[in-house]
């Protein structure tokens, strides 16, 4: 089983000093992470290495201290890593860096199954997983939150939809985006992080890959961010008078017409 | 303060501060309520190598150093002092092996324990000796290539659970402490089975035990070291593991001075947060300075270990001495500073409180070591004359 991991580098939410407005796309100050949802497909890597043996490789595109994060990756057990780094990279939109995930994934071993988080709690998009699908040629399960079985080249995954559960049937090779339902992250070990300590990452620029620089960075972005904003809080609190009883009145009015009693 | 500790007990202690926080928290109040062996917590220890931290390299460990063990034992015992006794006792039961045991003993059983799959104990207590080691009446009488053993341990740390048993018993009674032996015992043997599971104020997550022998039989390879060296093998395993304990101490006056001094900033009281007041706030400075001295002793007891000094017994004892004293104190202060709340169960003081007085009792009494200390001071000064 050659299964690969795809992760993103994100300021952790609970650091984050403030929302920057405007129209560029400026990363918040704050603490960088591995993508909370990043973390269950890492370790939904980990345990398919476990059970099936082979390999689970981590790739992730970013700037240079992007590494550290596939460092954790390394230090939870994850067997080799990839950083996809080159400043012409910068800006690029969901389909822009599905794009370049593409090319870096047919520069390895051909996977069996490539692992997504459901989303990125930055962007929040969700669209890396399904575009990079689409870029590869693979079929694509979103939402999967168990991996029932792998056998004959097909995989047995739950998906997790708005009604329950579905269970489905997918060829491999193919690419699945996971929920937060699906298993739960294990810690770094010891042996690992003096591992990651020791791990040099490849870094992979845009000629490595022979990216076509039309397709990546802001002007290969078909998408642009037009404004960055904190919503209003709209509250729309009524204060009631008059005697208590007749706010109790007018309160069990207000209640029956808004058929909550 | 800055210990200037090197890389890997940096990482050492991150990964368990992380495992005591992350993990532990959320359910110390339970298991300690339960009375429940952290299985789960141990699990999760074994995965993250943190028991080969008390392994040489040669058996799959991380070196085995003293230091090292520390700052997990301090770290997971801020977060509580039960969870991380039954990880320490680990470290305790294969000492002996460590120090002690033949090659063959060393490859067979320390990779078991480095991996976390096999939990350890060390077996020396009884209804008749505790401090009074040479008094054990357990028995390993030499039979066709092995040893029967009869009688009794109590409050065994690990009992039950524990696969790996190092247990003292007398091969020779009648030569009295040069008599005693030390011997593997594996769970599992027939004639070996479990008694008593005793009920304690504190450190309940941890499992203490009676170990019962009636005509158990080991094989002789089983003996470590050598006939009647069971004392020395016994002297010297524990002065080893006292600051272990000194460390637990550290780790549960840590957790409870952090949980007065928040505590301390969010009661108000007459308009004002508690903390404002200077009968508090000195409180909370003693608490600090007792704490920080404890450390700063048991940490370079530990590295004078780590040096490969010979002499460490005296040192050794002040560490477990001076810093469980230190707990105990903190600890009820951190009680009274929680005022009534302190002495409810919904708050984390009062259970810090019942951890840290076995940090006086075991691996030697206070009083007892204040005896072997005090002899060493008197020693030195006549040898002078």
């Amino acid at each position: 089983m050659n299964v690969v991991v795809c992760m993103k580098q994100v300021p952790e939410s609970v650091t984050i000093s403030g929302v920057p407005q405007g129209t560029a796309s400026v990363r918040p100050q704050g603490k960088m992470v591995i993508n909370p949802f990043d973390m269950y497909a890492l370790e939904e890597g980990i345990r398919l290495k476990e059970r099936y043996g082979g390999r689970v490789t981590a790739i992730s595109m970013g700037p240079a201290e992007a590494e550290e994060a596939l460092k954790e990756a390394i230090a939870l057990g994850i067997g080799e890593a990839v950083l996809v780094c080159d400043p012409i990279l910068e800006h690029s939109d969901t389909l822009a860096t599905s794009y370049v995930l593409a090319r870096c994934i047919e520069r390895l071993e051909r996977p069996d199954i490539v692992i997504c988080g459901r989303q990125a709690t930055d962007g929040d998009t969700g669209q890396v997983a399904p575009q990079l699908a689409e870029q590869l040629g693979l079929p694509f399960l979103s939402y999967v939150s168990r991996i029932e079985d792998i056998s004959d080249g097909r995989l047995t995954a739950q998906r997790l939809v708005d009604e329950g559960h579905q269970v489905v049937q997918v060829s491999l090779p193919a690419v699945i985006s996971v929920v937060k339902e699906i298993n739960e992250p294990r810690l770094p070990s010891l042996r690992g992080l003096m591992q990651a300590k020791k791990a040099e990452i490849p870094r992979w620029t845009a000629p490595d890959l022979g990216l076509d620089v039309s397709k990546v960075g802001l002007d290969g972005s078909p998408t642009r961010v037009v404004n960055v904003f904190v919503p209003q809080r709209s509250q729309q609190g009524q204060m009631l008078e008059g005697s208590p009883e007749s706010q109790v009145d007018q309160l069990l009015e207000k209640l029956r017409d808004a058929k909550v009693i | 303060m800055e210990y200037f500790l090197d890389e890997q007990q940096v990482t050492v202690r991150d990964l368990a501060r992380r495992i005591a926080e992350e993990r532990i928290l959320p359910l110390r109040a339970e298991l300690d309520e339960k009375e429940e062996f952290p299985w789960e917590i141990i699990k999760e220890l074994a995965d993250a190598d943190m028991f080969r931290v008390f392994i040489p390299e040669e058996y799959e460990g991380l070196g085995g150093r003293c230091l090292d063990l520390c700052l997990v034992i301090e770290e997971l015992s801020r977060a509580c002092g039960g969870i991380a006794i039954s990880y320490a006792a680990n470290a305790l039961g294969c000492l002996p092996l460590i120090h002690h045991g033949s090659e063959e003993q060393k490859k067979k059983y320390l990779p078991q324990v480095a991996s976390g799959s096999r939990l350890t104990a060390f077996a020396l207590t009884e209804s008749t000796a505790g401090s009074d080691a040479g008094n054990i009446k357990t028995s390993a009488t030499r039979r066709d290539g092995g040893y029967v053993l009869n009688g009794t341990k109590q409050f065994i740390t690990n009992g039950g659970e524990a696969e790996i048993y190092t247990v003292i018993a007398m091969t020779d009674p009648s030569k009295g402490s040069r008599g005693a032996s030390a011997l593997v015992v594996e769970k599992d043997t027939p004639g070996f089975s479990f008694g008593k599971k005793e009920q304690k104020v504190g450190i309940r997550a941890s499992s203490t035990r009676e170990l019962v022998f009636r005509n158990c039989t080991v094989p002789e390879e089983n003996l470590i070291g050598r006939e009647g060296s069971g004392f020395i093998i016994t002297v010297r395993t524990i002065d080893r593991s006292r600051p272990g304990v000194a460390a637990q101490a550290v780790g549960i006056a840590q957790g409870a001075l952090e949980a007065a001094v928040d505590y301390a900033r969010k009661r108000v009281q007459f308009g004002h947060p508690i903390s404002a007041q200077q009968a508090v706030q000195h409180m909370l400075a003693n608490m600090a300075t007792d704490l920080e001295a404890a450390r700063a002793l048991v940490y370079a007891v530990a590295r004078n270990i780590d040096s490969g000094a010979k002499d460490f017994a005296e040192a050794a004892a002040m560490a477990k001495v001076f810093a469980s004293d230190m707990a105990m104190r903190v600890t009820l202060d951190a009680v009274q500073i929680f005022g009534g709340a302190g002495y409810m169960k919904d708050y984390p003081v009062e259970k810090m409180m019942r951890d840290a007085k076995i940090t006086q009792i075991y691996e030697g009494t206070n009083q007892v070591l204040r005896n072997a200390i005090a002899l060493d001071v008197l020693k030195r000064r006549a040898m002078r004359e």
